[in-house]
């Protein structure tokens, strides 16, 4: 299956009492990438747990281009997640990890596609278990795991946390690169600064509601300010 | 499950944690139940089934606290594979390890209590296999609906042992059977049709439920 947009409408979630997303609608395309702010426990996470198929809504849908989460497998197929746990086995070398996850992925021709990430992520040269690796290293290699298959939908969760300045630039770069294959990438982050200029759109998460950005003239830091601010 | 047998291989570290402890059991046991070289009657029914439903339990525990560390639970529960099959995987990784601690742990209890729990060794073999696969299908699902939780260690013995003793019953009274001096094999065929019973239910409820409670 394939899809050209991502749509939350009236999407909530409660966790027991807790209203962590009220009725939260918003739409991204193919080929943008959306910035998703908001401060510590504003449902940030939540959202992209939801939109990853891992958490269900309380009330309100999320629809994949005409499909719903209920598709399934098929749709699991074509999202890619960084989450703000790595996801990757520290047990295992890169190219272990890459490997299992190409596998479970069904991805054709495993050994290319994981010396490509590899030499992405410039850990090519490394057979020791992930965990010695430091952490920007390892978001490198999580960042790969999560693009491996070649995701419609990549849902990213503070992907610059621990990422030196070149690998930070590289990362901008990958960015572009997705946007320009088409994928739409919703993006968690406190890096204002880093993703001004890269994210096509902005969003805010506070009280469990959304706030768009994109009225606001300025840069990204300033009109993240003013919307707290006036809200 | 091919990648959990190398983080295993390589860390050695359920395996050997669960061994120590479910010998351990045993041992403790029989300083407690044999005088004189000789044992309590049933006795080593009760010990080989209490020290199977232990270690299983650390093992369940183990097994799931390095899939929690870095969230790759949650990975798994993305890829697309249909996710009963995620647990199916899991099911049969904490089943072969407990294979493994059955192998070593049935002979020392055979050794200590001086019970010939090898004298019908398929039977004693397929109770053995069927105790363990229904205690595993509730325990993993259980440890994998736990693996978020904060006081996990304590609930699930909490939640794993009142539903699981039907399984521990019948293996228990099975493998007794078995040991008396004139052994009544009939009644153990019987004890092995319920736990056959018991898996089927346990393993048809799991894969049912095992999706929307990792969702939700």
């Amino acid at each position: 299956m394939d899809f050209q947009s991502l749509t939350f409408t009236d999407v909530t979630r409660n966790f027991g009492r807790r209203r962590v997303l009220n009725k939260v609608s918003f739409r991204c395309a193919a080929g943008e990438i959306v910035a998703l702010l908001g401060a510590n426990g504003a449902g940030k996470s939540t959202l992209l747990s939801i939109a990853a198929t891992l958490l269900a809504p309380s009330a309100g849908r999320v629809q994949y281009g005409d499909a719903s989460s209920s598709t399934g497998a098929a749709l699991r197929s074509r999202i890619g997640v960084l989450g703000h746990d790595l996801f990757i086995y520290p047990e295992l070398s890169a190219f272990e990890n890459l490997v299992f996850f190409a596998r479970a992925y069904g991805v054709g021709d495993v050994d290319r596609t994981v010396r490509t990430a590899l030499e992405r992520a410039g850990l090519e040269a490394r057979d020791d278990p992930a965990g010695r690796f430091s952490r920007g290293m390892r978001q490198r290699l999580a960042l790969e795991r999560a693009l491996l298959h070649e995701p419609r939908l990549v849902l990213l969760d503070e992907p610059f946390t621990g990422l030196d300045d070149g690998a930070t630039m590289a990362l901008r770069a990958r960015l572009t690169e997705l946007r320009g294959a088409g994928c739409i990438v919703l993006l968690a982050t406190h890096d204002l600064e880093t993703i001004d200029g890269v994210a096509d759109r902005a969003v805010l998460l506070r009280g469990g509601r959304l706030i768009l950005l994109d009225d606001l003239a300025g840069s990204l830091r300033d009109r993240y300010r003013r919307a707290n601010r006036d809200a | 499950m091919k990648k959990d047998l190398l983080i295993e291989f390589r860390s050695r570290e359920v395996v050997y944690t669960t061994l120590f402890f479910a010998v351990a059991c045993v041992l403790v046991f029989a300083f407690g139940f044999v005088r004189e070289g000789v044992a309590v009657d049933d006795a080593a029914a009760g010990i080989l089934w209490i020290a199977i439903a232990f270690s299983g339990t650390l093992a369940l525990g183990r097994t799931f606290e390095r899939e929690r560390q870095n969230d790759t639970l949650r990975a798994l529960m993305l890829t697309p594979a249909e996710r009963p099959a995620l647990y199916v995987g899991k099911l049969m990784g904490v089943l072969l390890l407990l294979a493994v601690v059955e192998a070593i742990v049935t002979p020392i209890v055979a050794l200590m209590f001086r019970a010939p729990l090898l004298a019908f060794p398929l039977l004693m073999g397929s109770l053995l296999a069927a105790g363990t696969i229904g205690f595993a299908a509730v325990g993993t699902l259980f440890a994998a609906m736990l693996v978020r939780a904060r006081s996990r260690d304590v609930l699930l013995p909490i939640l794993l042992y009142p539903i699981t003793i039907p399984v521990i019953i019948a293996g228990v009274r099975g493998t007794a059977v078995l040991l008396q001096p004139e052994a009544d094999l009939p009644v153990a065929r019987m004890w092995l049709s319920i736990l056959v019973f018991f898996d089927v239910v346990f393993i048809t409820l799991a894969l049912w439920t095992f999706e929307p409670a990792m969702t939700e």
